[in-house]
């Protein structure tokens, strides 16, 4: 049980997949100007990347190791979720219509977010089992809603802040950005 | 002459990192050093001109509907043949820009070039659009680095800027240091496209 506590305090904070690994900065970028789209955007994250994980393990060791194949995995691994994020999305269209609308636009966008393909690959470098992939991929896609939502909250404030005028919009943010990898950077070393 | 324009617009005022804002990851990502900086820029490069080469070939034979999920196939090949001769002829650097290589392959910039130009443009054209935009990349990658570890680490590509005993200012390498080097970075760069279209 313990590993499983470290993993998920490791992914979300420690190693925030955002401030530490880099991974998904274009919607961390483009989504964070509104709280509520931030919040969507954070939930489809993190259904998808938790799906992802558990099939691209499946692929990994039942299908590309068995056969040999294992210098095909980016082409498989993008390819496969590209279709899960069609899937997820006709899927919920019918099964959970209120949840579908609530997501609206970010399924679609999720097949270009790297964390997703970063994650998959990540965890078969580690060489995780099957259960910690699902929790390592869960916890992960936490920890991006987590970095998402404080800085949409942090941007929303600014609109109503005087900026100088070379610094409005883009620049800005990364410097925002900035600041809270830094404050993020006060977790290093709690977990190894 | 066309060329010129080109490059000049994908080098400052339509720079895929500073201007579109695009291929963010793994710009912050390898960044700590102006070696890996131009490693993974000469990398994407060669997949964007390669990419956009094929796929101004095949826009023909493509369908329409089904065109986002070829494009990524061609993308993702040239990633793979990347990664494999970088693994085989520099190991070193293969091993520092790591998870990244794959990751190529979400790269915005090159879908985005597949999308917008090599899909419309003949040949020769999406050629030289894929080494620009490649270039231009390679280009803000390098001079990302090189602020980053001039502050940081005190050298560049083995020059170094000031004697060994001064102290550096270590963040600039670490990962805060790629955000607040890359918004300072944004601000530089507005001024130098407004100066270069004669605005003020």
């Amino acid at each position: 049980m313990a590993q499983y506590a470290l993993l998920i305090i490791g992914a979300i904070f420690v190693n925030n997949v955002v401030f530490t690994k880099f991974l998904g900065i274009c919607p961390y970028m483009g989504v964070s100007k509104k709280l509520d789209t931030a919040i969507g955007m954070g939930m489809a994250v993190t259904f998808v990347l938790t799906m992802a994980g558990a099939i691209t393990y499946i692929i990994q060791y039942y299908i590309l190791v068995p056969i040999k194949i294992e210098y095909l995995q980016t082409i498989v691994f993008i390819l496969v979720i590209a279709s899960l994020v069609q899937f997820v999305e006709i899927v919920m269209k019918k099964v959970a219509p209120a949840l579908y609308k609530a997501l609206g636009i970010f399924l679609p966008l999720i097949t270009t977010n790297c964390a997703i393909l970063g994650i998959a690959i990540l965890s078969v470098q580690s060489k995780f089992d099957f259960i910690m992939t699902v929790v390592f991929s869960f916890a992960s896609a936490v920890g991006f809603g987590v970095a998402l939502i404080l800085f949409a909250g942090i941007r929303e404030a600014l609109e109503t802040r005087d900026v100088p005028k070379v610094f409005v919009g883009s620049p800005i943010a990364m410097i925002i950005a900035g600041i809270l990898a830094m404050a993020f950077m006060g977790f290093s070393g709690m977990v190894k | 002459m066309k060329i010129i324009e080109k490059f000049k617009k994908t080098f400052f005022t339509e720079n895929p990192v500073t201007g579109l804002l695009l291929g963010l990851c793994p710009t912050l990502a390898v960044t700590s050093s102006a070696k890996n900086g131009i490693g993974m820029g000469l990398a994407t490069a060669f997949v964007l001109t390669g990419s956009n080469l094929v796929i101004s070939m095949l826009k023909n034979i493509i369908p329409n509907k089904v065109r986002i999920p070829a494009f990524i196939v061609v993308i993702a090949t040239f990633v793979t043949i990347v990664d494999m001769s970088l693994q085989a002829t520099m190991f070193e650097l293969h091993k520092t820009l790591g998870l990244f290589i794959p990751l190529i392959v979400v790269n915005c910039i090159i879908l985005g070039r597949a999308e917008a130009f090599a899909s419309k443009n003949n040949v020769w054209d999406s050629f030289i659009d894929g080494i620009a935009n490649g270039l231009g990349f390679t280009f803000a990658l390098f001079i990302l680095g090189s602020i980053r570890e001039i502050l940081g680490s005190g050298s560049v590509l083995g020059f170094r800027f000031w004697p060994e005993e001064y102290r550096t200012i270590l963040v600039f390498v670490l990962a805060p240091g790629a955000f607040l080097t890359l918004g300072f970075m944004l601000v530089g760069m507005n001024k130098i496209s407004k100066l270069l279209q004669g605005g003020k």
